[in-house]
C-alpha cells in the first residue's frame, strides 16, 4: 500500500532533496520502517532509541496530528512529517 | 551508597618518558573545529603562518566533536545532531572528501516493557582506539554512555560493563547533575601500554577506570575536591571538565576540574591540586587541559571566571592561556596577543588543542567563534579565523 509522504527540508539530505516521496505501510510504524529501507538513517533522526517520537517532530495523517506510531494507515492517506517551530534558544 | 570493588593491579610506573619520543611534526596542521552551526577545517601551512578556512561541512548542524583517526590519516568522525533531528556520527575514510551516516550511531538499548529507557541526546565525545586496534573507535554520549565502535565508526554498540553497571545510576546522578547543555561523559582516554585499560570523565560523576576493556569500572577521585557537596572528598559525584594521561608517561593525568587543576601520579594513587600554585585572582577553573607531546612536565590551561555565579568567560574580561613547566609548581601568563581587556569569552573543553610541532602549537577556539593560535608555546598569539559560530571543539589533523 503506496502512500504519499511529505519531507521537510532538514530531512531531504536523505530523500535525495525530495519534497515528496512514496512509501509503504500499514501503519505509521510500518510506513517508517519503509522510508529507513529506502532512505537508511532516516528513522533514527526523527524516532529516538525507545521508539518514541523526538521532541520537534510531528506527524501529521492527512490533517490529524498523531504521536501513535502504531496508527493504521489507509491507501487514501497523505503524511506529513513535519519539524516544529522552534529556535531562539541556547541550543538552536 | 559506597561501592568496595578490589582494586586493580597496578602497572609498573614509569619514572621517566618511556623510550621512543616521538620526533616533532613538520608537515602542515590543519585544525578541525566543530561549532553550534558547522564543521570547518583551518588548513595551515607547515611554517603555521597562514592559514585558509573551508567552506562549512555539515552546515547548521551542531556539531561537539570531529576528530581524524592518528592510525590512518585518513577516517574521520564528526559527532552531530541539528535541532530538530537526533543525533547521528558522520564518517569519512578520505580525509573530508566524502562523508556517510553511520548505520548505527550511538543509542541506549530499547528499554523492556513497562520502563523508562535512557535516549542519547548527542553524542558528545569521540575517542581512536588503541593502536592495535584498528577500526575501534569509543564515543561518549549526553546523557552519560560510552559506545565502542568496531569498524571505523560504522555501527556502535553501548559498553555494557559502564551503562549497565549498577553503580551507574549513583555515579551519574541519575541524570539530575550535569552541564548546562546537559550531563556528560567526555575525556575517553586509552593507555598506551595496554589497550585493555581506559578512563573517562563525567560531568557529572568524576574520573573512572577500567582495567578491563570496559567490562567493569572503579572511580578514581581520591584527593579531588567537589565543594558542591557537603562532604568535599566523596568517592565519586565530581565535575571534571577535562583530563588528560600523558602518553609517554601514561601514568600521569591531568584534570582540568570545576573545582581546580590536578595532577594524579599513579603510584601515588590521588589527585593534587596543582592549581593552588596558580595565581589567586585568577583562580584554578577553567574547562580545557592541553599537554605537551614531549614534556610530562608542560601542561597548559585557560583560566575562567567561576566565582559567584559562574559567568564562565576569561577572568576580568582578559583572556590568558597559563602554562606549567614544572608539573604544576609554578604557572606563568600567556597573553601576548590576545585583547586586554574587554573580551569575555570562553574556550569549552574540547576547544583547546596543540600539535606536535617543535616548538609546539596551541590552538584555542572561542564561543564567540574565533580560532586563536600560537606557534610558540603560547608565548605569543594571533588571531586565525574569526566570525565563525560558537566553536564547541578544535582537534589537530594531519591531512
Amino acid at each position: 500500500m503506496t502512500m504519499k509522504v511529505f519531507i521537510p527540508s532538514p530531512l531531504q539530505s536523505y530523500t535525495r532533496q525530495k519534497s515528496e516521496v512514496a512509501a509503504e505501510g500499514t501503519t505509521l510504524e510500518g510506513l517508517l520502517a519503509d522510508l529507513d529501507r529506502r532512505y537508511p538513517g532516516f528513522r533514527f533522526r526523527i524516532v529516538n532509541e525507545q521508539g518514541a517520537l523526538r521532541e520537534h517532530i510531528k506527524l501529521f495523517i492527512n490533517e490529524a496530528q498523531t504521536h501513535d506510531l502504531t496508527h493504521p494507515l489507509q491507501r487514501s492517506d497523505e503524511i506529513h512529517i513535519l519539524c516544529a517551530l522552534s529556535g531562539g534558544s541556547d541550543a538552536s | 551508597m559506597i561501592e568496595k570493588r578490589k582494586p586493580s593491579s597496578r602497572k609498573k610506573p614509569l619514572a621517566r618518558p618511556s623510550n621512543g619520543i616521538p620526533a616533532p611534526a613538520r608537515g602542515p596542521v590543519s585544525l578541525l573545529i566543530g561549532t553550534r552551526k558547522g564543521a570547518f577545517i583551518l588548513r595551515g601551512d607547515p611554517a603555521r603562518r597562514r592559514w585558509k578556512l573551508s567552506d562549512p561541512v555539515f552546515f547548521g548542524h551542531i556539531i561537539h566533536h570531529m576528530v581524524l583517526d592518528p592510525r590512518d590519516r585518513r577516517t574521520m568522525l564528526i559527532a552531530a545532531l541539528t535541532g530538530h533531528l537526533g543525533p547521528t556520527v558522520f564518517r569519512s575514510t578520505d580525509s573530508g572528501k566524502r562523508w556517510n551516516e553511520a548505520k548505527q550511531p550511538p543509542a541506549f538499548p530499547k528499554a523492556v516493557e513497562g520502563e523508562k529507557g535512557r535516549v542519547v541526546n548527542h553524542t558528545f565525545w569521540l575517542t581512536p582506539g588503541h593502536p592495535s586496534e584498528p577500526g575501534v573507535w569509543y564515543a561518549g554520549s549526553s546523557p552519560q554512555g560510552l559506545f565502542r565502535s568496531e569498524d571505523g565508526g560504522v555501527t556502535w554498540e553501548g559498553i555494557s560493563g559502564f551503562n549497565d553497571h549498577p553503580m551507574y545510576p549513583a555515579w551519574t546522578g541519575n541524570g539530575q547533575d550535569g552541564t548546562p547543555d546537559g550531563p556528560k561523559l567526555h575525556s575517553i582516554q586509552i593507555d598506551p601500554r595496554d589497550r585493555n585499560h581506559l578512563y573517562l570523565g563525567m560531568s557529572s560523576g568524576g574520573i573512572f577506570e577500567s582495567t578491563d576493556r570496559g567490562a567493569d569500572w572503579r572511580p578514581l577521585n581520591q584527593g579531588c575536591r567537589a565543594d558542591f557537596y557537603p562532604d568535599p572528598y566523596p568517592e565519586y559525584g565530581h565535575d571534571p571538565h577535562a583530563m588528560k594521561l600523558h602518553p609517554l608517561m601514561p601514568d600521569r593525568l591531568y584534570q582540568q576540574n570545576h573545582c581546580g587543576i590536578y595532577r594524579m601520579d599513579r603510584a601515588e594513587g590521588r589527585w593534587v591540586r596543582i592549581g593552588e600554585a596558580m595565581p589567586k585572582k585568577i583562580g584554578d577553573i577553567g574547562f580545557p587541559v592541553v599537554l605537551h607531546p614531549r614534556d610530562p612536565e608542560t601542561v597548559w590551561v585557560f583560566p575562567m571566571d567561576g566565582g559567584t555565579v559562574w559567568p564562565r568567560t576569561s577572568p576580568d574580561g582578559k583572556p590568558a592561556a597559563y602554562v606549567t613547566r614544572n608539573g604544576g609548581k609554578r604557572w606563568t601568563r600567556l597573553d601576548q596577543g590576545f585583547p586586554k581587556e574587554q573580551a569575555w569569552f570562553t574556550v569549552k573543553r574540547q576547544a583547546m588543542t596543540s600539535d606536535t610541532h617543535d616548538p609546539v602549537g596551541i590552538y584555542i577556539g572561542t564561543t564567540h567563534g574565533e580560532v586563536w593560535g600560537s606557534r610558540d608555546e603560547g608565548a605569543k598569539w594571533a588571531s586565525l579565523a574569526s566570525h565563525l559560530p560558537h566553536i564547541y571543539s578544535v582537534e589537530v589533523a594531519s591531512l
